[in-house]
């Protein structure tokens, strides 16, 4: 177990390392100045050619890795281009608590619910109540984010007035976002629910548990739901990492200030180092994420420990 | 003497995309009380089907059961609500399977697997429960039981497996245990092992024994009576000696000529089964067996045979038992030559 770790920190490390390599000759390789894109006004030739130094981007882009590198060794993702003064450490700091308390609401909501409904489904297949939840989760499935979210806004807010149309400014300002953003993950949820629990239904050890005299209600709890949900876990490690990092469309629709946005306005921006920093960020929280679905999943699936 | 269990005419089909398939089309037969009954066939005639649906443990739909009546200690358990039948099975039935990988929750001990059923039934602590529990493993021949007790059914052999699924059928000391091809997946060393183990419950406890197989060897070895099942019906039906000595259905004799070890002259060629058993989307008219029968008349396509019963309990769904069709012997040379000496011994 303990070597299994080690090498699994390394392969991290690795691809991390990978990653933010890549990422820097990409974002590099993009067309135009990002210096003139973001002064927000026309630069003389010498204006620009003094900041382009300042900014080092004189350099060779040899020497300009290895002094972001360095940089990010020590965990700084340098000075955002877009946002004077401001250090992408700090943007991040500052707007991924947003985007992670949205998401983790979002996300605490669908998993109950999502295996709930599945389950329901799932166990009055062919009745009405199957037939309304399927319904439901075709439509949270495939109707466009924006607008759910139009709709939201439009019911509770403008017309019952229960809660704030946008901003981001208390518990009540959450509430709208978070079931845009937990709604399609509740229905994509209940759709895999579903379908797993009918094909559980069929597997010979459910008989034998049968078999063995025991109610349906112990059949459902005991054999067939753990043995669902084990297959849903790599998917949601996965999905948890897309919801805290935020959404851009939702944060745009409530102005809420989380980090979704960043991750479109920068690379428009050309912002080299907020696209670097987004990514380094993101790929740790992967990588990391992954690596703790893996320990979940052996310790609930006990096929996977004995193999390692 | 009343049956422990009785079976008649127990029709079970199934409602698929592509239509009703007729599974069980009128399946009748009894175990008594400590008897071994053992039902012959080749696959897809509906063994598997009638078992669970004595079992009540067919899931329906797509299953229904379409009419018949199954009386088990006089009771009629076909009328029984699902909920009346849990204090059966597990208790009163139990049912080994035939595949142990599948068969045994991967994601749970061993150890609770049992446990869970004899809490069920013998209402005793969670204590007292896992000492019968590796007591069970110790009667079914595992070492270091208290070992396997906490094992995943992944970590074990095959054969070990299988010994796990019996001691869980055993555990609750049922009356009646099913056991579906139970030995098909394993060498024949452990076959005979797990065998042994079964013949061993049936002494200590008198229970009977319901035995699907498709392998004539155990048949000879198990089989206090025996039961041959083609396309969804019981066929023909004896005690053991009886049906191997004076086999009167073709089906039985195609059967009993495709027995391994035995000689291969040219009669037996003639009457090993040639072709596939019938379409059960559309079960035939007549006799099911009638495209592949080497003795088929004209009356066996117009019309179902019916049963011909002695008065020794062996009886036949042949037409050729009719007064009127012509005399036909089984041909020797399907008749088990070591069983024929024997007999000629005694
Ligand atoms: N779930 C099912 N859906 C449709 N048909 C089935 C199902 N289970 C069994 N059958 C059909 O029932 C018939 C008998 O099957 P079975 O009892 O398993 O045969 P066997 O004698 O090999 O045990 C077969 O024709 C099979 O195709
Ligand atoms: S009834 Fe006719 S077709 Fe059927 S087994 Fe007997 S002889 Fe053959
Ligand atoms: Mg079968």
């Amino acid at each position: 177990m303990k070597k299994y770790i080690l090498r699994r920190v390394i392969i991290s490390i690795v691809t991390i390392w990978l990653i933010v390599t890549i990422s820097f000759f990409l974002v590099h390789v993009l067309p135009g100045n990002p210096i003139a894109v973001n002064s927000g006004k026309i630069l003389s030739t010498e204006t620009l050619d003094k900041l382009t130094e300042y900014y080092g981007l004189d350099r060779p882009l040899s020497e300009q890795y290895l002094i972001y590198m360095k940089n990010l060794l020590h965990g700084n993702l340098g000075y955002s281009y877009k946002y004077a003064g401001q250090t992408v450490n700090g943007i991040i700091a500052k707007t991924f608590p947003v985007s992670a308390q949205l998401g983790l609401q979002a996300y605490l909501i669908s998993i109950p619910l999502g295996f709930l409904f599945g389950i329901i489904a799932a166990k009055r297949r062919g009745k009405t109540v199957d037939y309304l939840l399927v319904g439901f989760s075709a439509l949270g499935v495939s109707v466009p984010v924006f607008i759910v979210a139009a709709l939201l806004q439009l019911i509770f807010a403008v017309e019952l007035k229960w809660f704030p149309v946008s901003l981001w400014k208390g518990f009540s300002y959450t509430i709208l976002p978070t079931l845009t953003l937990a709604l399609g993950s509740i229905a994509g949820r209940t759709r895999s629910m579903r379908t797993l629990m009918l094909e559980i239904v069929n597997e010979d050890y459910v008989k034998t548990a049968k078999a063995k005299g025991l109610s349906k209600a112990v059949i459902v709890w005991r054999h067939q739901i753990k043995n669902a949900v084990i297959p849903m876990i790599p998917m949601m490690g996965m999905e948890l990492v897309g919801i805290l990092m935020g959404s851009f469309v939702v944060e745009n629709i409530f102005a809420i200030p989380g980090i979704g946005s960043y991750f479109v306005t920068s690379v428009q921006a050309l912002d080299y180092t907020m696209i670097l920093g987004l990514t380094v960020f993101l790929g740790v929280f992967v990588v990391i994420a992954n690596f703790i679905v893996d320990i979940i999943y052996g310790v609930i699936d006990p096929r996977i420990r004995v193999t390692k | 003497m009343e049956p422990l269990l009785n079976v008649e005419d127990l029709q079970v089909s199934f409602q698929t995309f592509a239509g009703e398939v007729a599974a069980v089309r009128g399946v009748s037969f009894q175990v008594n009380k400590g008897e071994t009954l053992v039902i012959v066939g080749e696959s897809g005639g509906g063994k598997s089907v009638s078992m669970q649906a004595i079992m009540g443990i067919l899931p329906m739909p797509p299953a229904r059961i379409k009419g018949g009546r199954i009386t088990y200690k006089g009771e009629d358990i076909l009328s029984k609500s699902d909920k009346e039948m849990e204090k059966y099975r597990g208790k009163e039935f139990a049912m080994i399977f035939q595949d142990s990988m599948t068969s045994l929750n991967p994601t749970m001990r061993v150890g609770r697997q049992m446990t869970e059923g004899i809490r069920k039934h013998q209402k005793v602590s969670a204590q007292t429960a896992k000492e019968i529990a590796i007591d069970m493993l110790r009667q079914v021949g595992l070492p270091n039981p208290d070992k396997i007790y906490k094992r995943y059914p992944h970590t074990l052999s095959g054969g070990q497996r299988q010994r796990v699924m019996i001691a869980i059928a055993i555990s609750s000391k049922p009356s009646l245990l099913f056991a579906d091809e139970p030995t098909t997946a394993l060498d024949v060393t452990m076959q005979a092992q797990i065998l042994d183990i079964m013949n061993q419950l049936k002494k200590d406890t008198g229970a009977s024994i319901l035995l699907v197989t498709h392998n004539l060897g155990i048949v000879a070895e198990m089989a206090d009576r025996i039961a041959v099942i083609y396309a969804g019906q019981i066929v023909e039906t004896a005690s053991a000696r009886e049906l191997f000595f004076h086999p009167k259905h073709p089906y039985t004799w195609g059967l009993l000529g495709a027995m391994p070890g035995m000689e291969t002259d040219k009669s037996t060629e003639l009457y090993s089964i040639k072709g596939t058993p019938p379409d059960m989307f559309c079960p035939p008219i007549g006799c099911a067996f009638a495209p592949r029968c080497a003795y088929c008349m004209e009356a066996c396509r117009k019309e179902a045979p019916e049963e011909y019963r002695e008065e020794n309990g062996h009886s036949t769904r042949c037409w050729l038992l009719d007064e009127r069709a012509p005399k036909v012997e089984a041909p020797t040379a399907v008749i088990p030559k070591p069983l024929l000496n024997e007999e000629e011994v005694q």
